[in-house]
């Protein structure tokens, strides 16, 4: 489904991604781990076609069409979704009327009809309770005032209502207490399927007791330094990034943030 | 706020009746403004002697005036006597025989704002309807109104027919003199909307006027004047729109309310006169006059208006309140783009023990505009336990346009409250990149980012009015992305 071959990237002129080679399949959900700073934000990003970051060489492509050639909004209708480590506040706007625009976008772009108010507020309450969202948090602004577990469910909760093809989370589970963070598995694990991929971005291997995936990728320095199955996590979270010789501080003070 | 072809014509034939056929059948004053001009308008009218007087006393007034140029606004001088103040409805043979004869991004943009076809022939003067410049405001549902005794009609018809009530209250609130562009105005004001709502009577329907410049070269200076009597209640709503056209166009009204014991009034205002185009050149110029008096105790009005149009904007919707425990209220949005420059905001003047004013204000600036907010709050001696509450926000689209704050705060009275807020925030790369990025239009963002920073002041807007007011922002801010 998605494959990254040899991908260069740069913000403000500085290499951050220095040869990504990557290939995810429909129905597989990988890990990529690593220390802070190591480029995994900056993957998510460029994969998503955020503007502030260069793409200064290699290619990607989603089901054999060339992502790079696409702009933002494209990419989403052909079914790429990031689920923020920060998502950022849109006051005023209503989390239900942002939401209703995004899917009508998708469903417009399929050619199928828009949904209605009525129709669609139905839906989006039945999602907002599988992730444990008062309903209530519909009505209000996208993100406005939420806190970082709440912004991190409602990121879910898009995911759950866009049914995307391959779905990048970008540390979903930082920040989240315990009981959050296996509302938030949950939700992830719903939206595992045999036509879906999902990224999972973290720095922690807690989160994978939850999710299992099928490989696990090591970043590191902007290249993937490893590559394995479920037991690389478990071994990193045994012997901590620096039994592969790279160095982390975050990881010797390790709260789960 | 439809305007119904029938009462269309009668207001025509109003004109007729009055004997001065052949001068509306010619259409327009040669261009230029002396006493002579003054007296033949006032004549054509049918006005009575004293209403003459006043025009003329206030054309002297103006001519010792010199035009304003506080504001935060840059134009070229205006020649007032390369300007016509009079232009009835042209004849039909004059005016576009259908919409394929009418400018293609004009009818674009009626489109978008969802008007149905008929109603954009006639904005769009085809020759369908008469078109209004300043022969004006055909009004609708004068039966119901007539029952609940309130009175809905042009200032023209009022002059005729409530002379005692136009006498009392015109120029009591916006005084000839207040102002250069006021002055102007009180000489020279071809029509507008008298409204009176008579002592305990709540106006059974919202109230509503489309304002319309059409011809070249013309000036349109409309006066209107409402008065609530005690315990009334009226909400009259307005629309402006004008066509495009490489001139500028001046644009002079004065409104005028009046609130007395208990009564509210409840004025909005949509504004959309043409902006002038991506290059800045043509556009109205509008500078207006509105001020309402809580002469009342407990009396209220309230200010909403979202002001999309005009090149350049000079206006401070104002209350001055006089009656103890009365409100002033005013809500505002106003979107500049292109070259569009606008130096609005308010005044509320606190005279009256424990009168209160809330203040909204909501200045959106795209592509290389200016916006500016001008408030003051004033508080008399009088003014015991009189408190303010001011929330001024601008946001910015793009690096290229201006946002400014002129608050002005004078008080004389110790025991009066003041709170001040004011943000200036930025549509971010972030918030769009997180809209497209869930597949939403980058025009569509744009436009949802800034509806929901105007929330607070559309859901001040009457229902239909706040769906218009919506589409127009959506309109406005085309090509302001990318
Ligand atoms: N917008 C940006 N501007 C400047 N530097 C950036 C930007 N985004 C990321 N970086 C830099 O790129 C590197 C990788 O960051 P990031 O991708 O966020 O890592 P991670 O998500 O793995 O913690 C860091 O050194 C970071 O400082
Ligand atoms: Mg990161």
């Amino acid at each position: 489904m998605l494959s990254i071959k040899n991908l260069h990237a740069s913000v403000e002129g500085k290499e951050i991604l220095k040869g990504i080679n990557l290939e995810v399949k429909a129905g597989e959900v990988h890990a990529i781990m690593g220390p802070n700073g190591s480029g995994k934000s900056t993957l998510s990003q460029v994969l998503a076609g955020n503007e502030a970051y260069e793409v200064t060489g290699g290619e990607i492509t989603l089901n054999g069409k060339n992502l790079l050639e696409q702009e933002t909004e494209e990419r989403a209708r052909e079914g790429i979704f990031l689920a923020f480590q920060y998502p950022v506040e849109i006051p005023g706007v209503s989390n239900l009327q942002f939401l209703r625009t995004a899917v009508n976008a998708m469903r417009t772009h399929r050619g199928e009809p828009e949904i209605n108010a009525a129709e669609f507020m139905k839906l989006a309450k039945e999602v907002s309770k599988q992730v444990d969202l008062d309903p209530a948090f519909l009505k209000r602004g996208v993100n406005e005032g939420f806190s970082g577990g709440e912004k991190k469910r409602n990121e879910i909760m898009q995911a759950l209502l866009l049914q995307p093809k391959l779905a990048i989370l970008d540390e979903t589970d930082s920040g989240l207490d315990i009981d959050a963070l296996k509302v938030v598995s949950d939700g992830v694990n719903a939206l595992r399927s045999e036509d879906r991929a999902i990224l999972m971005v973290t720095h922690y291997q807690r989160l994978l007791n939850h999710i299992v995936p099928d490989h696990v990728h090591v970043l590191a320095g902007g290249r993937i330094i490893k590559s394995g199955g479920r037991e690389l996590a478990l071994e990193l979270e045994e012997r901590g990034y620096g039994w592969l010789g790279i160095r982390d501080e975050d990881t010797a003070n390790e709260t789960g943030q | 706020m439809a305007t119904t072809d029938q009462e269309v014509n009668e207001l025509i034939k109003k004109g007729y009746e009055h004997g001065f056929v052949t001068e509306i059948e010619a259409d327009t004053f040669e261009p230029g403004l002396n006493e002579d001009v003054i007296a033949r308008l006032s004549q054509i009218k049918g006005e009575p002697e004293w209403m003459l007087e006043w025009r003329l006393k206030a054309y002297r007034r103006w001519l010792e005036m010199d035009e304003p140029d506080w504001a935060h606004v840059g134009y070229p001088k205006i020649d007032y006597n390369a300007i016509s103040y009079y232009s009835a409805p042209k004849r039909k043979e004059d005016m576009p025989q259908s919409l394929d004869e009418v400018d293609p991004e004009l009818l674009k943009t009626y489109e978008k704002l969802g008007i149905p076809l008929h109603e954009r022939e006639k904005l769009a003067g085809v020759a369908v309807d008469a078109v209004f410049d300043s022969v004006s405001v055909a009004t609708t549902f004068k039966e119901p109104l007539a029952k609940a005794g309130v009175v809905f009609c042009s200032i023209s018809e009022a002059i005729r027919d409530y002379p005692e009530l136009v006498q009392k209250y015109l120029g009591s609130v916006v005084p000839q003199g207040d102002n250069f562009f006021a002055a102007l105005n009180s000489a020279v004001f071809s029509d507008g909307t008298f409204v009176y709502v008579p002592k305990g009577v709540r106006c059974p329907m919202e109230l509503s006027t489309y304002f319309r410049i059409n011809a070249a070269n013309t000036g349109q200076f409309e006066r209107t004047l409402i008065i609530a009597e005690d315990s009334s209640y009226v909400s009259y709503l307005e629309g402006c729109t004008a066509p495009m056209r490489d001139e500028n166009q001046l644009h002079a009204a004065v409104v005028e309310l009046v609130a007395l014991d208990d009564a509210q009034i409840k004025y909005s205002t949509v504004q959309n006169w043409y902006p002038g185009d991506e290059n800045g050149k043509g556009g109205i110029y509008n500078f207006v006059t509105k001020r309402g008096a809580c002469i009342g105790r407990n009396s209220k009005i309230s200010w909403t208006q979202v002001e999309t149009g005009s090149a350049v904007t000079w206006k401070y919707p104002s209350c001055v309140l006089r009656g103890e425990n009365s409100v002033g209220e005013f809500y505002s949005v106003a979107l500049t783009n292109n070259f569009q420059q606008a130096d609005t905001g308010t005044k509320m003047v606190h005279l009256g023990k424990n009168t209160r004013s809330t203040i909204i204000s909501k200045g959106i600036s795209a592509g290389k505009s200016s916006n500016a907010y001008r408030g003051l709050v004033k508080f008399g001696p009088g003014a015991e336990g009189a408190r303010n509450f001011t929330q001024c926000d601008s946001l910015l689209i793009g690096d290229r346009c201006a946002a400014h704050t002129f608050p002005y705060i004078e008080s004389k009275n110790k025991s009066a409250i003041v709170e001040h807020e004011a943000t200036t925030s930025k549509v971010s790369d972030e918030q769009m990149f997180l809209c497209r990025q869930r597949g939403i239009d980058p025009e569509q963002a744009v436009s949802m980012i800034v509806n929901g920073f105007c929330k607070e002041v559309f859901k001040e807007l009457p229902m239909e009015f706040a769906v218009e007011a919506g589409k127009l922002l959506e309109v406005s801010l085309e090509g302001s992305v990318g």
